[in-house]
């Protein structure tokens, strides 16, 4: 279980939460960017085995979509959210 | 390549067991061979046995940074089954679950392959219309699924005594898939070292790749590793998890994440479940090992993960789940967890292709590989050995991400 700093209700369970996915390029202009970007922006996304960048939704609390740092080797939260919605 | 037997036991019995030969050898490592695979797992060590028997391309080293079958191979729950949603999936799987009911014979090594049918006890009508459309799919390929009432289910479960009428989800039938079975993952592992190694393939075990290594041309030219580079002029990824790690060193991103599975198993009882149980809308599955142990699953972790261990909040979901439908099970001490770590596709289905590296193969997005282990082998030694995808394999190429061409799977499998 990890414990999720939520900017509004402190370290909640990670239950309550909702996973967001990593978080992602900005999105490239379809009309200006080759295909293989855009196809590259459409299926890959960072899988790195360390820290990553990824999005929470506070789902079964506050409602607050929240960006943090966490390590993929060790679940160790490294940056806490650096924004709050 | 010494053969196992009921002869060969007693004549080695006779002399205290002191007589029996190394399962392979532990060669020298060269600094070149044709192909090097790296991982030696399931699919690493099925690529080389196939490699090695069907294309007669033996000059093979499989590179394996731990000791050989203590991957993903030893870190599922040994369910081969195959029913599947698409058409490009169903007749692969089914090829798999076929060379694995002869593969004892085939390796000369007990796989104590144990066909015993899986049954899905549903609790919703969504699902039981979707297990009843894949049925119809299957039944094309040749592969076996059939809709059995909530009494025959229970008569085939007895253990199930929860989700009664009173249930929030109660049990509305079941569904029966009689090709399913269990077998012993060790023996997988060491059945495919040891062909292969007869056949002339070296097997390196504490040989951890660090590195790819990339010519001025772009090819593949070989490997890094701490005993020294090796060369190659083919190299093939098949390491589960580390797959980005691994491409990541000549530059090379693919379309995967890496989750973290996990299953845990409870103290051994009596004969109780003769089949293989998965109730999709509890979201847990597990069979009676040969030992009596409970080998029981759920769902994979929340985000990507390179830990191989449970965590709390997903155990006790399962154990929630499973204790909802079969609340006899209250009385079991869990005894072990553990956890693989896979990568998935934005399709949850596999990728077996030559990279944009030539020369580089990677087989990969491997959800619920074990059950794909030989028909995985076989197709990429085809894919290395002719560079043209096997006819099985050739919907699951890289290129399907550039055409947009999925081969959609999630929700056949615990992936989300």
């Amino acid at each position: 279980m990890m414990l999720i700093p939520c900017p509004f209700c402190g370290h909640r369970n990670e239950s309550e939460f909702t996973y967001g996915g990593p978080v992602k390029p900005d999105r490239p202009d379809p009309n200006a960017t080759s295909d293989e970007d855009w196809v590259e922006y459409l299926t890959t996304v960072p899988n790195p085995f360390g820290p990553v960048q990824e999005r929470w939704w506070h789902a079964r609390g506050c409602g607050t979509w929240l960006t943090i740092w966490r390590d993929t080797r060790t679940h160790d939260i490294v940056e806490g959210p650096s924004d709050a919605e | 390549m010494q053969k196992y037997s009921i002869f060969s036991l007693f004549r080695h019995a006779l002399n205290g067991h002191t007589t029996w030969a190394p399962a392979w050898r532990s060669p020298p490592l060269k600094a070149s061979y044709d192909v090097v695979v790296i991982g030696a797992g399931g699919h690493g060590l099925a690529t080389a046995y196939y490699l090695a028997k069907e294309f007669n391309i033996a000059d093979v080293a499989v590179l394996e940074r731990g000791w050989l079958g203590g991957g993903n191979v030893a870190r599922n729950t040994v369910t081969v089954r195959s029913n599947y949603m698409r058409d490009a999936s169903i007749p692969f799987y089914v090829k798999s679950v076929a060379l694995y009911e002869g593969l004892t014979d085939e390796l000369n090594f007990n796989l104590m392959h144990s066909k015993r049918t899986m049954i899905d006890v549903v609790q919703t009508f969504p699902k039981m219309r979707e297990l009843r459309r894949r049925q119809l799919a299957m039944d094309i390929y040749g592969s076996t699924y059939e809709q059995i009432s909530t009494e025959e289910v229970r008569r085939r479960i007895p253990a199930l005594t929860g989700g009664g009428p009173d249930a929030r989800l109660p049990v509305i039938g079941g569904m029966v898939h009689t090709d399913a079975g269990v077998n012993r993952h060790d023996a997988v592992a060491w059945g495919y070292a040891r062909g292969a190694d007869a056949r002339g393939v070296e097997l390196h075990q504490q040989t951890p790749v660090t590195k790819l290594l990339r010519g001025n041309d772009g090819t593949i030219k070989g490997v890094e590793t701490p005993r020294g580079v090796v060369r190659a002029g083919k190299v093939a990824i098949a390491v589960s998890g580390h797959t980005t790690t691994l491409t990541e060193t000549v530059g090379l991103r693919l379309p995967l994440r890496t989750m973290n599975l996990t299953a845990f198993v409870s103290e051994p009882v009596k004969p109780l479940v003769d089949v293989v149980v998965n109730c999709p809308d509890s979201g847990f599955y597990f069979s009676q090992s040969d030992k009596g142990e409970m080998v029981i699953g759920g769902a994979p972790d929340m985000g990507q993960s390179f830990r191989r261990d449970i965590k709390q909040h997903v155990f006790e979901d399962t154990v929630t789940a499973m204790l909802s439908l079969f609340p006899s099970f209250r009385k079991l001490k869990l005894l072990r967890q553990w956890g693989g770590h896979l990568d998935i596709a934005p399709d949850a289905s596999p990728i077996m292709d030559e990279t944009d590296v030539p020369g580089l193969f990677v087989t990969a997005g491997w959800w619920g590989g074990y059950k794909a282990i030989p028909a995985g082998g076989l197709t990429l030694a085809h894919l290395i050995a002719k560079g043209v995808p096997h006819p099985l394999m050739s919907p699951f190429t890289l290129s399907r991400f550039k055409h947009l061409d999925y081969v959609m799977e999630s929700g056949t499998t615990t992936a989300r």
